[in-house]
């Protein structure tokens, strides 16, 4: 099977404080650690188990510039075949369709069995798999969290919908996944293997390598812009404890107590 | 403002959801003066139910009663929407598992516009619509502005707007059959499979410890577990935990998990995304331990500690162990 999985490098924010910068309308950019959007390396790990036992080759993609190509060799070093970027300056500000309308045009270069995307960005809205989709005319699954490759170019999956309940469905090939986290343990990296992928070649193919029409993406094209990030009023906010963590715990207990916590 | 706007309201054995109000208030946001539709999907007779509910709040219901619309299958209700829909409709949808499944893909074939997760509403503008999202987990808002000059679908946070008080429309339901046709799907609705019972149901404990990601690794579950015992509590968590696989799933809080209703609720490491906070009813006394000052869970806790859980937690415990001496 050949898998597509559509990545994005993000600001971890299990490593950041995401703060507003100085001018106060934007994020402080600074010293923010990147990493592969979470969703997207459980949905490299799927595809790498699928194609170690149905056979096949794991690509991934993403649209962005040379500093997003860290992630590319991460997941090559994870075991994915391909790593590939798709970068113009006819690009820059797509909103989530300008993304998808990127990503169509390389689905449609090369041809792909299933394509996988991460459930959610961290920045994003959990879009773009959807209308990959409907722009391909492929079936689309969202929230997928199992994968069974069943005979007949099909698969049985299942959604995780509300209460931990789970939806499972038939769905043909070629189709578009959303995957959830949880769905498998991605392998671990380490340098090493990042170091055995550091020089292999990445190609990085524009619009025209695409077949992309320039004044569908980009930010002429976007119909959704964020204007500015901001930090809203707070409501009354928690009462923070503050002193040694001693001092602290006394204050809680007491607390717990009045709240009916402690007998 | 000429843009017709449309809440698609899901249902389930009859039952109208939560977000019909919620969509209805979004819809008040999006223009005062506007009369928003329902539209239903499904299959009779369950279909009249929810469609005589609704006539209660809008002043118009489309009803869209098929067979084939029995399972509210994305794919298949999508099919039905573009058929039904008006061009440059604004469809607002709930921002939950049915509407990510929908709402892009809808986007597409309608030509339109899609804004997802909207938690807040500033007005229209020409043919801008203002909007407020989260990102970064919560950590920041950012103000976004949408095109929906052909149109737009607008995914809308569930429990972001509160319903209106009264506004009782004596609404009328108009059947939209006839456009809907036959409808096929290249992915197919076979069963639901209910989560596996857990050794402890959180969903009845009265008190809980509950970690997320920052409890950094699976032995560290121990220091919860001997503050849980101290207290006569039980241990839950967030997404992260279990995904991680250091505790089963029966014991994750959110709307993908357990909706628990304690006393107490001890949030240590976790940053509290609304997902892990729809899970949390009943108005708890929260008490958030976390590193980051910026986590969104001290926006909603009674009280916060900044502080790191892994050493404040043992510290606890043995005072809440030393205070229950004392009471003996």
């Amino acid at each position: 099977m050949e898998i597509l999985i559509c990545a994005r490098r993000v600001p971890d924010t299990s490593e950041n404080e995401i703060q507003l910068d100085s001018a106060g309308n934007d994020i402080e950019r600074d010293d923010l650690v990147y990493s592969i959007n979470e969703p997207d390396n459980y949905a490299v790990e799927e595809a790498l188990q699928i194609v170690a036992k149905s056979g096949g080759n794991v690509t991934v993609a993403t649209v962005g510039g040379d500093e997003d190509e860290e992630i590319l060799r991460r997941e090559m070093a994870m075991g994915a075949n391909h790593g590939v970027l798709l970068s113009d300056d006819a690009f820059t500000g797509s909103d989530g369709k300008g993304i998808a309308t990127v990503l169509k045009g390389f689905a449609q270069k090369q041809k792909f069995d299933l394509v996988l995307t991460g459930v959610q960005a961290e920045d994003g809205g959990a879009q773009v798999g959807g209308m990959l989709a409907a722009m391909l005319d492929y079936p689309f699954a969202s929230l997928v969290n199992s994968i069974e490759v069943l005979d007949g170019n099909k698969l049985k999956i299942s959604r995780e919908i509300e209460g931990g309940n789970r939806e499972m469905s038939e769905i043909d090939l070629p189709c578009v996944l959303s995957i959830q986290t949880g769905i498998n343990e991605p392998r671990y990296v380490g340098m090493r293997g990042i170091r055995q992928v550091a020089s292999l070649e990445i190609p990085i193919y524009g619009a025209s390598d695409l077949g992309v029409d320039t004044s569908t993406v980009g930010e002429a094209a976007a119909n959704v812009k964020r204007d500015d990030y901001f930090v809203p009023a707070l409501g009354k906010g928690a009462e923070i404890l503050e002193g040694g963590n001693e001092e602290i715990a006394d204050k809680l207990i007491e607390l717990m107590k009045a709240n009916g916590g402690l007998q | 403002m000429t843009s017709r706007i449309f809440a698609y309201i899901p249902h389930k054995g009859g039952v109208v959801d939560d977000s019909a109000a919620e969509l209805l208030a979004a819809a008040k946001k999006i223009d005062p003066a506007a009369s928003p539709t329902a539209i239903v999907t499904g299959s009779i007779p369950e279909l009249d139910a929810v469609c005589n509910t609704l006539c209660a709040s809008y002043a118009e219901v489309w009803k869209v009663a098929s067979d084939s619309l029995a399972y509210p299958n994305a794919e298949l209700v999508r099919q039905a929407l573009v058929k039904v829909l008006p061009a440059g409709s604004l469809v607002l949808l709930p921002h939950n598992h049915f509407g990510i499944d929908l709402g892009p893909g809808l986007s597409v074939k309608l030509n339109a516009a899609f804004v997802s997760d909207v938690v807040g509403i500033d007005g229209i503008d020409g043919t801008i619509l203002k909007v407020v999202r989260q990102e970064f987990g919560g950590q920041v808002s950012a103000h976004v502005r949408c095109n929906i000059s052909a149109g737009a679908v607008i995914n809308v946070r569930p429990g972001a707007f509160k319903p209106a008080d009264g506004g009782v429309a004596a609404g009328k339901v108009i059947d939209q059959p006839a456009q809907v046709g036959p409808l096929t799907a290249k992915r197919r609705y076979l069963t639901t499979i209910a989560p596996e019972a857990g050794d402890v149901d959180i969903s009845k404990e009265p008190v809980l410890v509950s970690v997320g990601r920052g409890i950094g690794e699976k032995d560290n579950i121990a220091i919860a577990e001997e503050l849980a015992e101290a207290m006569g509590a039980a241990v839950s968590c967030s997404r992260p935990v279990v995904d991680a696989k250091w505790l089963p799933k029966s014991r994750q809080v959110g709307s993908s998990g357990q909706t628990v209703k304690p006393k107490i609720y001890l949030a240590c490491g976790i940053s509290g995304s609304f997902q892990h906070l729809a899970g949390l009813k009943g108005n708890p006394f929260i008490v958030a331990i976390n590193k980051n000052p910026k986590a969104p869970i001290f926006q909603v806790a009674d009280v916060g500690i900044v502080t790191d859980m892994l050493e404040f937690l043992p510290e606890l415990t043995e005072k809440v162990r030393e205070a229950k001496k004392v009471t003996a």
